[in-house]
């Protein structure tokens, strides 16, 4: 019965479909009476809108505003905007704050030893379980690489310092090999290492998933024409399969370029301690403790508006770059 | 590219290596997990010699004994799960309300609402601004500083919005013209046909939920409000040495190393228990969600 309405409406009843396809037109001659309208008709479906925009507001677009503690003297317990102006005087504190630097070093090392590392390993593990022939070993490979991208980071850290404790695994093995042990958590040389090393077996399975949809979608014609060309196996690699994936890959480095800058904030915040400082707080943690823990709202705000802005800059700046290089973007 | 070239001698030792490669993955995966369940059930003194590595040494329950006892342990628990609950409500009410709302193709000033989301991805508020919200607002210390700040992820949202624009359009029309009101079709239309992605929704936020730690960390000033997480954070920190009730001192230091294999084996048994039935539900959200919205 329904079909039959929806295929023929009788004349005079509400008629969505022709409502729905004409109004781009309409809108630009007479914007009022068309948001009226649309109000009219739609507001059912508006008023659905009005929690959700609510939560945007208050709690996303609220702290966006709020930023402006970073130039404002704010008092704990205050106006969530402060008591009153200071200009740049925050901003002067931490540009001249040799902690400041340190930390903003140690953001960029972690940072792009973990572009370096974690950005390629996914791919070529893709490739590597896309070679394998038997489906039900793939999946075992697959499910096995992905759990640990399901756990608590708080595991995962717990995890990592049981491993490397100085009667962990890792020193059982260093002990076989006629080494002393070493105490991995508290060797400021070590931390790199450490978080880019779990930070891989965190998320270098997970990271396979788009890569290997992307796969799939890789015309086998492309493969049968390049082999009639005389391609073996690197060379159909290196000119179908790659260029295939591309897409996802330049997808994926730009939003990797985009969080460079607030690397493993909760991760490092387990992982570290005062004697691995030196190489392990960065930018975020250090923000965290000056704000929450010393109570320097306003210092700090001063450098997470500046850890956001430089963010904000190198996402759009990827964007616009791999746009014009290769044609590809997020927008 | 299955079965389609000639297997030469090149193919088939790469295929060899390529086997080697990935079981090293599977080993390298799997070991820590392994490795910590065997130390949770073993002796500290074997833990100690480094002589526990696949299976467990000097076989007791001792440590599981003392943190099951641990009344603040269950707590904590408790409170895990009373967290999960009702932030995953709160975040799956919004999120479908919004997601159909952004769903509807013909509506004016759509534009609008899905930039008022997405942008959110790429700008944040930052750390202490949130965090002097939601202290003014008063909501720490309750179970709110965790559900309403989080109630939106729009990875998710992106992820329903997509699944609810690939519905037939031409259900939702007849009921409308059967009289069914908006709220009418959302409920007992599309909600009816959309339980795959629903539930696939409740999965990514109570996974996400249980497995946080941070917001708690931050609003929750008492021990006794916190997650199973922070506990295990303090536990590893340092900052306590869990298991306060009835346990004697010495069965207490006895026990000191194995303690965190124990929480870290409880706190993730959850997850690790449910992961093999729901694991292809992620991955086919996540491919959902890499369409462009």
């Amino acid at each position: 019965m329904s079909t039959s309405t929806t295929s023929a409406p009788p004349p005079g009843t509400q008629d969505p479909p022709p409502a729905r396809a004409a109004p781009r037109r309409r809108t630009r001659k007479t914007a009022r009476t068309g948001w009226r309208r649309a109000l009219r008709r739609d507001w059912q479906l508006y008023s659905l809108a009005i929690l959700p925009l609510l939560f945007f507001l208050v709690f996303r677009y609220l702290p966006m505003i709020g930023n402006v503690i970073a130039f404002r003297r704010f008092e704990p317990g205050g106006s969530i905007f402060g008591e009153q102006w200071v200009g740049l005087r925050y901003v002067r504190m931490f540009l001249t704050d040799p902690t400041f630097w340190q930390v903003f070093r140690n953001t960029l090392w972690l940072g792009g030893l973990t572009l370096v590392f974690c950005f390629p390993i996914p791919i070529v593990l893709a490739l590597l379980l896309n070679e394998v022939r038997r489906r039900s070993l793939k999946r075992f490979v697959q499910s096995v690489s992905y759990l640990p991208h399901f756990l608590s980071i708080v595991i995962v850290a717990g995890i990592t310092m049981q491993m490397l404790a100085t009667d962990g695994p890792v020193n059982h093995v260093l002990g076989w090999l006629g080494h002393e042990p070493i105490r991995f958590i508290q060797e400021p040389e070590w931390f790199r290492t450490i978080y880019v090393g779990s930070e891989i077996w965190q998320t270098a399975g997970w990271g396979t998933i788009l890569y290997l949809a992307a796969l799939t979608t890789i015309d086998e014609d492309l493969y049968e024409a390049a082999r009639i060309d005389g391609a073996n196996r690197w060379q159909q690699i290196w000119h179908v399969t790659l260029p295939g994936i591309r897409p996802t890959m330049i997808t994926l480095l730009i939003l990797n370029i985009g969080t460079f800058l607030a690397v493993g904030f909760e991760k490092v915040l387990l992982l570290y301690n005062p004697l691995t400082y030196p190489t392990a707080d960065v930018v975020s943690t250090y923000l965290y403790r000056a704000g929450v823990e010393s109570n320097s709202f306003s210092y700090a705000a001063a450098i997470g508006l500046f850890e956001a802005i430089i963010g904000l800059v190198l996402i759009v700046s990827a964007n616009q770059l791999s746009r014009r290089t290769v044609g590809t973007s997020l927008w | 590219m299955v079965s389609v070239d000639r297997p030469t001698r090149g193919y088939r030792v790469f295929q060899g290596v390529n086997g080697v490669i990935l079981t090293l993955v599977v080993v390298v995966t799997l070991y820590p997990f392994v490795n910590i369940i065997a130390r949770s059930f073993s002796s500290e003194r074997q833990i100690r010699a480094g002589e526990v590595t696949l299976w467990p040494k000097g076989f007791n329950l001792t440590t599981y004994k003392i943190v099951l006892q641990d009344s603040m342990f269950w707590r904590n628990y408790g409170n895990t799960v009373l967290y999960t609950v009702v932030a995953t409500a709160v975040a799956m009410v919004l999120t479908t309300c919004y997601a159909y709302v952004l769903s509807k193709k013909q509506l004016k000033g759509r534009g609008v609402l899905v930039g008022v989301a997405v942008f959110t991805m790429f700008f944040t508020g930052g750390l202490i601004p949130n965090y002097v919200l939601v202290t003014s607002l008063g909501l720490k210390n309750s179970v709110w500083a965790i559900a309403l700040p989080n109630a939106i992820s729009v990875f998710n949202l992106l992820v329903m919005k997509a699944f609810f624009e690939s519905l037939p359009t031409d259900l939702e029309e007849a009921a409308q013209i059967d009289g069914l009101s908006t709220y009418g079709i959302l409920l007992r239309i599309v909600l009816p046909l959309s339980k795959a992605v629903v539930a696939t929704m409740v999965l990514f936020y109570s996974v996400s939920f249980w497995n946080s730690w941070f917001s708690a960390f931050l609003y929750m000033d008492k021990t006794e409000l916190m997650p199973a997480t922070v506990y295990l954070r303090n536990l590893i920190s340092g900052a306590t040495t869990g298991g306060n009730a009835g346990a004697a001192t010495e069965q207490l230091s006895q026990v000191g190393a194995n303690i965190q294999s124990v929480t870290i084996v409880l706190t993730a048994l959850p997850i690790l228990c449910v992961y093999p039935f729901v694991q292809r539900y992620f991955v086919s959200g996540v491919m959902l969600g890499a369409v462009k919205g």
